[in-house]
């Protein structure tokens, strides 16, 4: 069945009508054409399409968009701010934390979701967080570096 | 490249971010599947349903007549056989007459949408008369076995045997002979992203453009004008971003002819994404081995003799088969001195997905073998594991038993490196019950020396372009699959031309555009790119140099440019900068277009004998590593805790990204030997998805201490060498006997998964209970 939905995605507010079948990261990738949502799997394996809603990260290939009415989504491509990166982006941009580059928008949509929650995570919390998140590059190490070198910079920014 | 040792470095040799790193972390990178998909049609696969058979008939009519449906094409639509290796191209795109793996594609459907695309799979009939199917190598080799292929009796592909030196005279001469068999799974690339292509046929001009998930653009581009019938020149190949690779795609797969035979005869575009069940099927990943290996060891730790007899089971079609085999008998050489030794290799059919070339190709299992045996037999002669690796180091330049070249060699920088990180000799031994600290080495080439597609050009070729804007491009057929290649290109540029990066492009992989290359395989790219980017930059240099050289009156042999600035040496007041030289050098011939080429030396292209020229390169990366575990006894459950690894890639061009590759090598190794695996029920893959397929994640994976050995190889870019696969073949054993040390069990076989543990853990039990009563 068809309905309408009403949602916010990066800030901007939408009304869309959509199936009741549909899966957030189509609505995402065919509706709105926003690609940087990854599909890696075949449903809630592998973390790569990981967006915020209300600023949880939830794999958007097992979350109906119907079941978004009202909330808020957060996808990759509204992390910079006037084409300016992200903390997180940065820091993934200059450490490495992506090779291929297929996981990241996943992999810093969970890190984005860990570092809103706690400023400040020890390297067991960052892998605690984007365990749901698979990597085949680098082996989390520098994903890992990444994560730490952003809370880092949030945290001088936030004290300057 | 002396002169570029000898110069002072701006760019090369510092830790610089990926030049296409902000599209990846902004998601403005378009991959495959991110293709406009406007007006495309929707392709998809029907699978055999049986791993083995004769096909009696497909029926399509009633697919066809569903309303949406626009194209469906069958084995009927090509009869021509494809392959990554000119004499074993034995693969249709779909089967024809008999299927030889459940899974394989039988036909295929465009139509207007996904649902009418997947309704429309549901109406083709398809009819297959069953043959006995073979899982394993040993039963495709049972006698009376059904052969897959004609003229392939007992169902082997190809039989290697290769004797190098006097192996009985050195067995003789071995103070301990010992001998083991290792089986090693099958395990599959299992990159993020899924496969996928998009072609579009124009019928008006005759012309077919295909975007895939490729890393060998070039091959694909061959397969396609073969596949069907079409002239390479009405062809066009584009690599969007690819989200890896590590060998799933160095070959051009059924996915990509199908969808380009679809769009012929819909006579538009096709939009083809496939499942992640879907892409491990596709596999062509690394085949179960087993290894049996016997090694003679003289008192000191010298490897007097070798024997290895390696069985792999490769699935149901030949792809780089005979070059897996090859391999790994190839690179039992090379790493340590070993002049006597034997090899016979055995690359068999079976009824499963195709087997192909994955990260560290041909050598992993073998070497895993070789180094879990070594360190057995060092522990029965009371050596240390890293003495008896110090006992059998080669000196360079050297060529080994089979004639390959080793020009560079950091081995022994390598071993001291992580013997002393791991605090090895004090913390051996003494870690608790259940702990334990393991070693192994490894190598692998930078670059196959002789191509599997041979036609006597440059190995690689890369062009410049400078114009009126003073932007420098490169265009590179290099395909960047996270790796870095397209960085590789850039950075070799802005070094020898002494500029900005900002100030140059890479255009990368579009066959109209960019010149050839072979792809991105057997860790080629950084040494043969590299070479011909270096020989590019410097072509245009000279150029400049020589506008400059008129324009300041002096001799081009004195201009230096260095930070944009071009002077004279000696006389540094007299400057021009970068743009006003670009000038000068236009007005003389207007637009400038530079190339460089690199071609392997005949000296590096190995031996004369059969199967000779797989292994050759111009340089081996040497690796050795540490691993430190916890086993479980209870449960069984093996943990890495810590790796530190050191690889000699010759000279790091961006250390950033060498420890990138070999952090990503050692955790893909750890992957091998802890869970990774493939599980067929009645030839249904069981494994193809991740929860079934055990990636590592975060929680469960080390942190991994990376140490860069530069050895500066005199062929290299550089010096420099590959440092994309080296490392993981030492991973594997490293974990093994770092469990050995852990629990005294010497465990033979791969994955170390719970089960296995636990059930050695108990024989050994039941065994010391036989001794006791």
């Amino acid at each position: 069945m068809k309905r309408m939905i009403r949602l916010k995605i990066n800030g901007k507010s939408r009304e869309d009508v959509v199936d009741d079948s549909t899966l957030l990261i189509d609505y995402l990738r065919d509706q709105r054409g926003l690609t940087g949502t990854k599909q890696g799997c075949d449903g809630g394996e592998c973390g790569a399409c990981t967006v915020l809603v209300d600023g949880r990260a939830v794999p958007s290939c097992v979350t109906l968009v119907a079941r978004c009415e009202g909330a808020e989504v957060e996808t990759i491509e509204g992390q910079a701010r006037a084409g300016r990166l992200s903390a997180l982006q940065r820091a993934f941009h200059e450490h490495l934390g992506a090779q291929c580059g297929f996981c990241t928008p996943g992999m810093i949509m969970a890190a984005e979701a860990l570092l809103r929650r706690d400023p400040d995570p020890d390297e067991t919390a960052i892998r605690a967080a984007i365990a749901g998140n698979i990597c085949r590059c680098t082996g989390y190490v520098k994903i890992v570096e990444s994560v730490r070198a952003a809370a880092t910079a949030m945290t001088a920014e936030a004290g300057a | 490249m002396k002169d570029q040792a000898t110069t002072t470095r701006t760019m090369v040799g510092q830790r610089l971010p990926l030049i296409d790193g902000i599209e990846k972390v902004t998601g403005r990178a378009e991959y495959t599947a991110d293709l406009d998909p406007a007006g495309a049609l929707v392709g998809r696969i029907l699978r055999s349903p049986a791993s083995h058979g004769r096909i009696l008939r497909i029926d399509t009519t009633a697919a066809e007549a569903l309303p949406g449906v626009v194209a469906v094409v069958t084995g009927e639509d090509c009869n021509v056989t494809y392959g990554v290796i000119p004499i074993a191209m034995n693969e249709y795109p779909m089967a024809r007459g008999r299927v030889r793996y459940r899974g394989e594609p039988v036909a295929a459907v465009a139509a207007e949408d996904a649902r009418t695309a997947e309704a429309a799979l549901d109406l083709i009939e398809i009819e297959i008369e069953e043959l006995p199917a073979y899982g394993t190598a040993a039963e495709s080799r049972a006698e009376g076995a059904v052969l897959l292929h004609e003229g392939k009796p007992g169902n082997v592909e190809r039989e290697v045997h290769h004797e190098f030196g006097d192996p009985a005279a050195g067995f003789a001469e071995a103070a301990l002979v010992r001998e083991a068999t290792f089986r090693c799974a099958e395990i599959n690339h299992a990159q993020m992203e899924p496969h996928a292509a998009v072609a579009e046929y124009d019928p008006e001009r005759g012309r077919l453009t295909l975007h895939s998930v490729t890393q060998v653009p070039f091959y694909v581009h061959l397969t396609l004008a073969r596949c069907l019938g079409l002239d390479q020149s009405r062809i066009r190949v584009i690599k969007p971003f690819v989200g890896g690779g590590f060998g799933s795609r160095t070959e051009a797969l059924n996915f990509e002819i199908i969808a380009a035979l679809l769009a012929r005869k819909a006579g538009g575009r096709v939009m083809m994404r496939l499942t992640r069940e879907e892409t491990f099927i596709t596999h062509r990943g690394r085949p179960e081995t087993e290894v049996t290996l016997k090694i003679g060891m003289a008192r000191d730790g010298r490897i007097t003799a070798v024997e290895c007899e390696t069985v792999m089971a490769g699935g149901a079609y030949a792809g780089y088969g005979l070059v897996t085999i090859l391999y790994a008998g190839a690179l039992l050489h090379g790493i340590y001195d070993t002049p006597n030794v034997k090899y016979d290799g055995y690359r068999v059919y079976t009824n499963r997905p195709p087997c192909g070339a994955m990260r560290g190709h041909g050598t992993v299992d073998v070497r895993h073998a070789f180094e879990c045996l070594l360190d057995r037999m060092a522990r029965e002669m009371g050596l240390d594991p890293f003495a008896v690796r110090r006992a059998n180091l080669l000196t360079a330049p050297t060529r080994t038993a089979n004639d390959l070249l080793v020009n560079s060699y950091g081995l022994g920088e390598c071993l001291d490196r992580v013997e002393a990180a791991s605090g090895w000799h004090d913390r051996r031994g003494r870690m608790g019950p259940g702990r334990g600290l393991g070693m192994a080495c490894s190598h692998y080439v930078s670059g196959a020396a002789k191509p599997v597609h041979w036609t006597g050009e440059p190995h690689a070729v890369v062009s410049m372009k400078l114009d009126f804007d003073g932007a420098i491009t490169a265009f590179t057929g290099a395909s960047d699959i996270g790796q870095g290649s397209t960085t590789i290109v850039a950075l070799a540029a802005a070094e020898v031309l002494g500029v900005d990066l900002g100030r140059i492009r890479v255009i990368t992989n579009d066959s109209a555009i960019t010149p050839k290359d072979n792809g991105s395989y057997s860790s080629r790219v950084t040494f043969m790119v590299g070479n011909a980017a270096i020989e590019a930059a410097r072509a245009l240099r000279a150029k400049l140099v020589d506008a400059a050289a008129e324009k300041l009156e002096a001799d081009p042999a004195d201009i230096d440019c260095i930070g944009e600035t071009f002077t004279v040496r000696g006389a540094e007041q007299s400057a021009l900068d970068f743009h006003e030289v670009v000038l000068a050098a236009l007005a003389r011939e207007g637009t400038i277009n530079v190339k460089g080429t690199f071609s392997c030396p005949p000296e590096a292209q190995g031996g004369k004998h059969r199967g000779g020229a797989v292994g050759s390169t111009m340089g081996f990366s040497y690796g050795a590593q540490v691993a430190e575990v916890s086993v479980d006894i209870d449960t069984g459950l093996v943990t890495v805790d810590k790796v530190w690894a050191a690889l000699d890639c010759g000279f790091a061009i961006n250390p950033l990204a060498v420890e990138g590759q070999i952090e990503g090598s050692v955790w893909m190794g750890l992957g091998q030997a802890l869970g990774e695996e493939t599980r067929f029920a009645n030839g249904l893959p069981v494994h193809g998805n991740f929860l079934d397929y055990r990636v590592p994640t975060a929680v469960e994976s080390p942190p991994i201490e990376v140490h860069i050995v530069e050895s500066i190889d005199p062929l290299g870019p550089f010096g420099a060498k590959e440092a994309g696969e080296g490392a993981l073949s030492g991973a594997p054993p490293a974990v093994v006997n770092a469990v050995a040390d852990a629990i005294g069990l010497d465990l033979d076989e791969l994955p170390l998964t719970p089960d296995r543990v636990v059930a050695a853990l108990a024989e050994a039990r039941r065994a010391a209970k036989r001794k006791a009563s």
